[in-house]
Parts: structure tokens; C-alpha cells; sequence
């Protein structure tokens, strides 16, 4: 090879591969808002949630940690105060008059104020809780399992996912499609730990994380474990709630499985 | 072989990479792609590293950040244990369609390349399947086949010549045999057994559920934030070994190393007897 071709080659291959590079990432853009090749990315949750599912037996515990572990500094993501002027009412009057209304496919629908479900056998769990921008932090929480309220409510045959409604608007809509709500399915819902905690760190559950009521689902993503709890139904399917995908998140791209 | 026209003697091609080697070798290269590009769009959600069980804010052991500076842009800083380093433009800070914005990696460097989560999530862990499902049917079949121990695991005598082999690639000097060289045979070892099923490990970890399903998990590695530590700095090792391996297939003969990981055949030193394969 001559020596005075190479700068030249080499520039070349530089602006070539640079050239590549950007179209392969403008394709890849292109392919991320084709619904199309989304449905193809989204079959990797399903063997997710498969695999774990196998994995995973009704009694496999997220691990629990000793109260030294608890994190000084718990990050409170998503809303962190719901300005609706009902939730404003409730909170002014230390949720006295909230209460928790469970319905949908049960036999005996019923209604908690915060006192009765505080008069329930409680359960209370150190555990890790992993948001999925990354970061974790360890708080103890105190509530009542989902699977007394469920047990006493008596779910009908056909329920098989339970639907937490929350106060929190997170997305400021006209038609309140940016009303927070998720759903679970009933394996979450009757594990042991998956409680409905009205304490953190052994103090009423703070505002910013939730108050008075919100879900824990430990081994689940944080945005699974819905705060400002309002109704719990037990549904059939969620394809006709939101955008159909089970919860705020989901029909946000998310996946409806956050176990990983 | 066809006989050529020209009057030089017929290279000698020798079989050096089976069918399943180079299959999974290229789609290797499209999902590792794939799950860096994602991987650095998630990292940009929460630009920071810690060691631990949980996040303590006030203590990472790398951080990406952006401030307002005095004349009100934006500047890019990144904090590895404890040192800072002004990285605008690049890490913390960097241009999107001409408007500079806090961000971790730049956009060139994430899929999407707009902020969005959700979807880099979508790519990583479908990329994530293929490349699980693709390893492991790399090194079945290079048990099967003896690839693996034939092929990667250097003898004593060669590891004896590792000193050698530096000085070697050191000065571009490059022998062209059947066998992989041994420093190359170190490195793709490393690889293949050590970071690769770490970054695997290190991503389950992550995983509520997997923690849940697999207790020890967590354990092994002190913590779902040391994890995640790990399976960057693994994924950092990653980009390193892939510079590496395209800055060498680049000088010891570029036209050659294509055409064996595309079809197998691979031109040898005339002095050397090719194996029968």
C-alpha cells in the first residue's frame, strides 16, 4: 500500500463509519414509534414474566432487611403532593373522612376507614424498594394484607385482576386519563407481602409517599406499588380502563410485568 | 480451489470459524449494540452509581450532573470517587437538536436517542433475550464441537509465550496461523467465562423479581446498587474489548478477518501446514 493514499482511506472509513453509525441510530428511532416492531420488543416482557413466574413460587419472599438498613433519605418519585381539591379536603382533615371502598367482581362489597383497616391484623416488612430509573431505597412499611380485605370481600370466579384507583392525576388531561391506576394480578395479590401500608418507618404514611393508603407489591418495579389509594375493584380485564394496558405506566410504553 | 490468473501462488485458506461461530458471532455484535445504545438510555434515567443494598444519594461512587453556570448554559460534570471533571458536551450536559440539556450520555450514544425510558427498556431487555439465548447456544456448540477447548484454552507452553505475544501486538507484528495467538485466547476467554455471564448476573440481580425467585442472587454480589455498579463497569469492559478487537481486526489484515467470520476461510502464513479440519 502506498503510504500517501492512507490519511485519505482513512478519512474515508472515519466519515463512513460516522455516516453509518447516525443512520443506523436514525432507524433505530424510526423502528422505536413503528407499532409494528414495538409489538416485536414487547414479547421480550412476556418471556419475562413467563420465566419468573416459573421461578417464582407463591411463597418466594423479596428479602427483608434488619431496621438499620432502613435509608435516611427515602426518594419520593412521581406525583409527591395531588392537588385536587378533594384530595386537599382530605388531607386538611388527616384523611377522617377518606375512606376505601372495595368493589367490582366480589360477593360483599365493602368500606374501610382508615381506623377500621388500622384495627385489622397488620403485617409490617423492611424491604428494598427499587425504582426503575435505577435507584433503591429501604424503608419499613406497616399495613393490612390485600388478601384479608380480598378474602373477606370474597372474590367472584371471574375476577382476575384486582384495580387500585388513586387521587393523584400524575398527567394533567382534560378527559382525566391522567389519573394514576394500576393493576395486579391475583398471585400479586394474595402474596403475603403485598400489603396496603397506612405506616412508613413506623410513622402515618407521609403525603409525598402516598397517604393515607398505597400498595406494596415487593416484587415488583416502584411505580406497580400505587399511592393515594381511593378504590380497589376486582376485574376481569383492564383492555377497556385507560389505553387498555393495566395501568398509568403502561399505557405509557412501561411494562404491565415490572419484575425486572 | 479455482485456479487463479494472476501468477502469485495460491494463498493457503484454511476452515477457521464453523457456521455457528460466525452466526453467532454477528448477532452478537447486533444485540451487544443494541444493549449498550438501550443500556446507556436507562443509566440516563438516574445518572449515578452506588455501592450497597440501596442508594445513598449523598454518596455516589460516579455521578453525571448539569448546573447552571454564570451565563446561564449549562455545564456537564462527572464525579468519579470523589474527583470531578468538567465533561460538557459530552457526559451531564450535551446538545439535542442544537439545544444543549442535562442528560447523562449523549444522544448519539442512546436508543431512542430522545429521552425515553420506557422504550430503551423495551429494546434492552428483548436485546437482552436474544443475546442470553445466542450465548448459550454458542457455548453449547462449542463444547459440542470443541471450539472452546480446542480453540480458546492456550496450552502451558503457550501461556509461557504471553511476554512475547505483548511485544508482538505491540509492534503490529502479526503471524497468521489456524490458531487464535494466545493473548487472544486470554481475552476472548475472559470474556466468554468471566465479564459477560457477570453482566448477565449483575442485570438479574437488578430484577425485584429475580431477587425474589433467587435469594442468593443479591447476595453474591452485596447489593442491587454494587450490582448495578458491576454491570456497567462490565459493560464498560465490553466497549473496551470491542475497540480492541476492531482496532487489531483493522491492522493485521482487515479484508482477511472478514472473510472469516463471513465464510469461514482464512488466510494463512504459506509456512505454516494447515490443520486438517
Amino acid at each position: 500500500m502506498r503510504p500517501d493514499r492512507r490519511p485519505s482511506r482513512r478519512a474515508f472509513l472515519t466519515g463512513a463509519g460516522a455516516s453509518a453509525g447516525a443512520l443506523a441510530l436514525a432507524g433505530c428511532d424510526a423502528l422505536s414509534q413503528s407499532p409494528g416492531f414495538r409489538s416485536v420488543l414487547y414479547t421480550g416482557e412476556d418471556l419475562t414474566m413467563l420465566v419468573q413466574r416459573a421461578l417464582l413460587a407463591p411463597s418466594s419472599m423479596a428479602k427483608e432487611f434488619p431496621a438499620s438498613a432502613i435509608s435516611p433519605d427515602f426518594k419520593a418519585n412521581g406525583s409527591t403532593d395531588p392537588d385536587s381539591a378533594d384530595y386537599r379536603a382530605l388531607a386538611a382533615n388527616g384523611f377522617a373522612e377518606w375512606r376505601l371502598e372495595v368493589g367490582g367482581l366480589v360477593e360483599r362489597p365493602a368500606s374501610y376507614s382508615l381506623a377500621e383497616l388500622r384495627a385489622l391484623p397488620a403485617r409490617s416488612q423492611i424491604t428494598r424498594h427499587d425504582c426503575v430509573e435505577g435507584w433503591s431505597c429501604i424503608g419499613k412499611w406497616t399495613g393490612v394484607q390485600l388478601a384479608t380485605l380480598l378474602t373477606a370481600a370474597g372474590l367472584k370466579p371471574d375476577a382476575r385482576y384486582i384495580l387500585f384507583t388513586c387521587a393523584d392525576e400524575l398527567e394533567k388531561t382534560l378527559d382525566g386519563s391522567g389519573r394514576y391506576y394500576e393493576t395486579i394480578d391475583l398471585e400479586d395479590a394474595f402474596h403475603p407481602q403485598t400489603i396496603l401500608a397506612y405506616a412508613m418507618n413506623d410513622e402515618p404514611l407521609p403525603i409525598a409517599h402516598g397517604a393515607p393508603l398505597r400498595v406494596r407489591v415487593e416484587r415488583q418495579l416502584g411505580y406497580k406499588m400505587a399511592k393515594y389509594l381511593m378504590r380497589i375493584d376486582a376485574i376481569e380485564s383492564f383492555t377497556d380502563l385507560g389505553r387498555g394496558r393495566g395501568s398509568f405506566w403502561a399505557d405509557r410504553g412501561y411494562d404491565w410485568y415490572a419484575g425486572i | 480451489m479455482a485456479a487463479t490468473e494472476t501468477a502469485a501462488p495460491a494463498p493457503t485458506l484454511v476452515y477457521r470459524h464453523a457456521l455457528v461461530t460466525r452466526v453467532t458471532h454477528w448477532i452478537n455484535v447486533l444485540a451487544i449494540s443494541l444493549l449498550i445504545l438501550s443500556g446507556l438510555q436507562i443509566f440516563n434515567a438516574h445518572p449515578a452509581l452506588y455501592i450497597g443494598q440501596a442508594s445513598d444519594f449523598g454518596a455516589p461512587v460516579l455521578s453525571m450532573t448539569a448546573s447552571r453556570d454564570t451565563g446561564g448554559g449549562l455545564t456537564g460534570r462527572t464525579t468519579i470517587l470523589g474527583a470531578t471533571f468538567d465533561t460538557t458536551g459530552v457526559l451531564g450536559a450535551s446538545s439535542t437538536a442544537g439545544r444543549v440539556e442535562a442528560r447523562g450520555f449523549p444522544a448519539w450514544l442512546t436508543v431512542p436517542s430522545y429521552r425515553d425510558l420506557a422504550t430503551g427498556r423495551r429494546w434492552h431487555f428483548f436485546f437482552a433475550w436474544l443475546f442470553v439465548i445466542n450465548g448459550a447456544v454458542y457455548v453449547a456448540a462449542s463444547l459440542v464441537n470443541r471450539h472452546l477447548t480446542r480453540d480458546l484454552v492456550p496450552g502451558w507452553r503457550e501461556l509461557r509465550g504471553v511476554g512475547r505475544s505483548i511485544l508482538d501486538h505491540a509492534r503490529l507484528r502479526f503471524h497468521h496461523g489456524r490458531d487464535y495467538n494466545v493473548l487472544q485466547k486470554l481475552t476472548y476467554l475472559g470474556l466468554i467465562l468471566v465479564v459477560l455471564p457477570l453482566i448477565v448476573m449483575t442485570g438479574l440481580t437488578m430484577s425485584p423479581g429475580m431477587d425474589a425467585a433467587l435469594p442468593w442472587l443479591v447476595e453474591l454480589f452485596g447489593g442491587r446498587q454494587t450490582a448495578r455498579t458491576i454491570h456497567f463497569i462490565c459493560a464498560t469492559l465490553v466497549v473496551l474489548f470491542i475497540l480492541i478487537h476492531l482496532a487489531m481486526v483493522l491492522v493485521s489484515g482487515v479484508g482477511n478477518n472478514l472473510r472469516s467470520i463471513v465464510t469461514g476461510r482464512y488466510r494463512i502464513d504459506e509456512r505454516e501446514t494447515p490443520h486438517a479440519s
